[in-house]
């Protein structure tokens, strides 16, 4: 059967359901937590430089949607052995791609799987949970020290509005 | 003016009957979405087509600015905001249309309450009384002028199934409680809270009763004589009405005894360099130019639900309850929160499927043409009480029917199996 939308495919499920990322990392040389407050999406990313400064590894822990997880599992993937400034240029084009200024076939070569992201541009009020590992690692990469959270700055969860 | 709103009038037998529906044919979204189930009717409502064309037609033909002009058009249009206003009071059962006050929402009715009341009557040492089910309109106008006063807020606790106890009431409600604000139908659990009850304690205590009625008042019979309450709030566009318009019902005497909320024109009788005397209740609460077309329009949507009536409401709302509820018993791996009584619901069924996070559930669902809701429902207090950061809400009202329901079901199945392997 396929999937009812584009967004839950085979590869992000098969991210959720089977990480390979979801660990925390024992000599991880930084960490950083990023939070969607209204989701309850609280992931923190760890990672591991090597002596040359690029990123030897990547990991992710903590509870959320799928999106947010699926997400987080495959840039773990896509970090390994990128300088930091690599790494940022990616976290800037995944965001460029999950709010719909690029398409997946222009993402594809730099994203590869995570290109299969790109159809949430369609649900706006889901590009937070896409997004979160890679503005997390992006921050944590700028030397953040406070938790990051996705919806600084956005219009909050409407709720019933009365 | 004539009435324009002809709605279908069934019994409440036929009405829980969820395979005939012939409510849909006046709501032009549904008309034109025939595959969408529509359960998100608790955030809002779907608009009938006597409401919108109520809307086009004030502004046709009566519009000009209400209350200023001493011309034909202008007296028209006074004339529609106070039909609509007499239609509002009939609905909550008000003495008087002078009873009712327009505002944009239930959120301001509740803040002009908080700011008004709140600041006349509390002090240091005493006590509001709000409850874990409250919307967050109900709470925070409360948190901030507690905190302005130095008076304390105080939660009532139900059940886990959501009901109150009279240990709970009497407990919590005592000499120190000078306001009660509680709502009257659950956003989250769908249960009905014992307003009268609440009321008669508040009243023994001497304390105010405030009632927020935003989620009750599309979905139960309201009648502010037999709930003993002094305000209740409540909102248009949750029952068939515009958005940005909502109302707020008070005693006569307590609504002349409060201070203005918001200043400016329209509220004044006389305005001199040095200050102003007030317009009488309701005006005096109503400042600046009110959207006539909206209000107009939103008393025809009350009086579509009169039409509709009650008893048929409620019992479709019960039949939606028992069949959303006995086909997710049939899934064991989705989880119910509220009562085990299906008839409890109100249409209004809280659950969580297994080991996926509600907004997979509601954008899997919406995949499906299914409009339900996810998140924490602006009451985040009562997640946190229960025990979830979020969960999936499904809620009904009576244009929805079986067929709804059965997608609704089947999108489920679509969740678990996706995230299963299933598929």
């Amino acid at each position: 059967m396929a999937s009812p939308n584009q967004l839950y495919t085979p590869a992000l499920l098969e991210h959720v359901q089977h990480p390979d990322w979801n660990f925390k990392l024992e000599d991880a040389t930084c960490s950083h937590e990023g939070v969607n407050p209204s989701c309850g999406d609280d992931l923190t990313i760890h990672a591991r430089l090597a002596d040359d400064g690029t990123i030897a590894e990547v990991s992710w822990t903590g509870e959320g949607c799928a999106v947010s997880k699926g997400s987080a599992d495959m840039m773990a993937d896509l970090m390994v052995g990128l300088t930091p400034a690599e790494a940022k240029e990616l976290c800037a084009t995944f965001g460029e791609l999950v709010r719909g200024e690029l398409s997946a076939e222009g993402a594809e070569e730099e994203l590869d799987e995570a290109a299969c992201l790109a159809s949430i541009a369609h649900m706006p009020a889901r590009v937070k949970c896409a997004e979160l590992a890679w503005r997390t690692m992006d921050e944590m990469l700028s030397g953040a020290t406070e938790p990051s959270s996705t919806e600084d700055g956005l219009v909050p969860d409407a709720g019933d509005a009365r | 003016m004539a009435n324009l709103c002809r709605a279908p009038r069934l019994s409440a037998a036929e009405a829980a009957n969820l395979e005939v529906n012939p409510y849909k044919a006046d709501f032009p979204l549904l008309v034109a979405n025939p595959e969408l189930a529509y359960l998100d009717n608790a955030a809002t409502a779907q608009r009938p087509a006597c409401v919108l064309e109520a809307e086009t037609r004030f502004y046709e033909t009566m519009n000009a600015n209400p209350l200023r002009g001493l011309y034909g058009l202008s007296v028209e249009a006074t004339a529609a905001i106070e039909e609509a206003r007499a239609t509002f009071a009939r609905l909550v059962g008000a003495a008087s249309p002078r009873e009712i006050v327009f505002t944009r929402n239930a959120s301001e009715s509740l803040n002009l309450v908080a700011r008004t009341l709140g600041e006349q009557v509390l002090s240091e040492g005493d006590e509001v009384v709000i409850s874990i089910l409250e919307h967050h309109s109900n709470l925070i106008p409360w948190q901030e002028v507690c905190k302005r006063t130095g008076a304390t807020l105080r939660w009532l606790y139900p059940s886990q199934e959501g009901f109150f106890s009279e240990e709970e009431i009497e407990a919590t409600i005592g000499p120190a409680t000078r306001i009660v604000s509680i709502t009257q139908l659950s956003n989250v659990l769908g249960v009905e809270v014992p307003v009268a009850a609440i009321a008669k304690r508040a009243r023994e205590m001497g304390a105010y009763v405030v009632v927020d009625g935003a989620q009750s008042v599309p979905h139960v019979p309201v009648d502010v004589r037999e709930l003993d309450c002094d305000l209740l709030a409540f909102s248009a566009h949750k029952a068939l009405g515009p958005f940005g318009v909502g109302a707020l019902w008070g005693k006569l005497e307590l609504l002349e005894a409060l201070p203005p909320f918001l200043t400016g024109g329209e509220m004044i009788d006389s305005v001199t360099q040095e200050g102003a005397v007030w317009a009488p209740v309701p005006h005096k609460f109503e400042a600046g130019t009110q959207d006539a077309a909206g209000i107009y329009a939103a008393g025809v949507g009350l009086a579509y639900l009169e039409e509709v009536g009650f008893e048929a409401i409620e019992a479709r709302d019960a039949a939606l309850g028992r069949a959303l509820m006995e086909g997710l018993a049939e899934r064991p791996f989705v989880e119910v929160y509220g009562p085990e009584d299906a008839n409890a619901h109100h249409g209004v069924v809280s659950f969580n499927v297994q080991g996926v996070h509600p907004h997979d559930v509601s954008s899997i669902l919406d995949g499906a043409n299914v409009a339900i809701r996810a998140g924490h429902h602006c009451a985040q207090p009562l997640l946190t009480w229960l025990g979830t950061s979020s969960t999936c809400r499904a809620s009904g009202t009576f244009y929805n029917d079986a067929r709804d329901v059965e997608r609704f079901l089947e999108a489920i199945d679509t969740v678990w199996s996706l995230f299963h392997g299933l598929a």
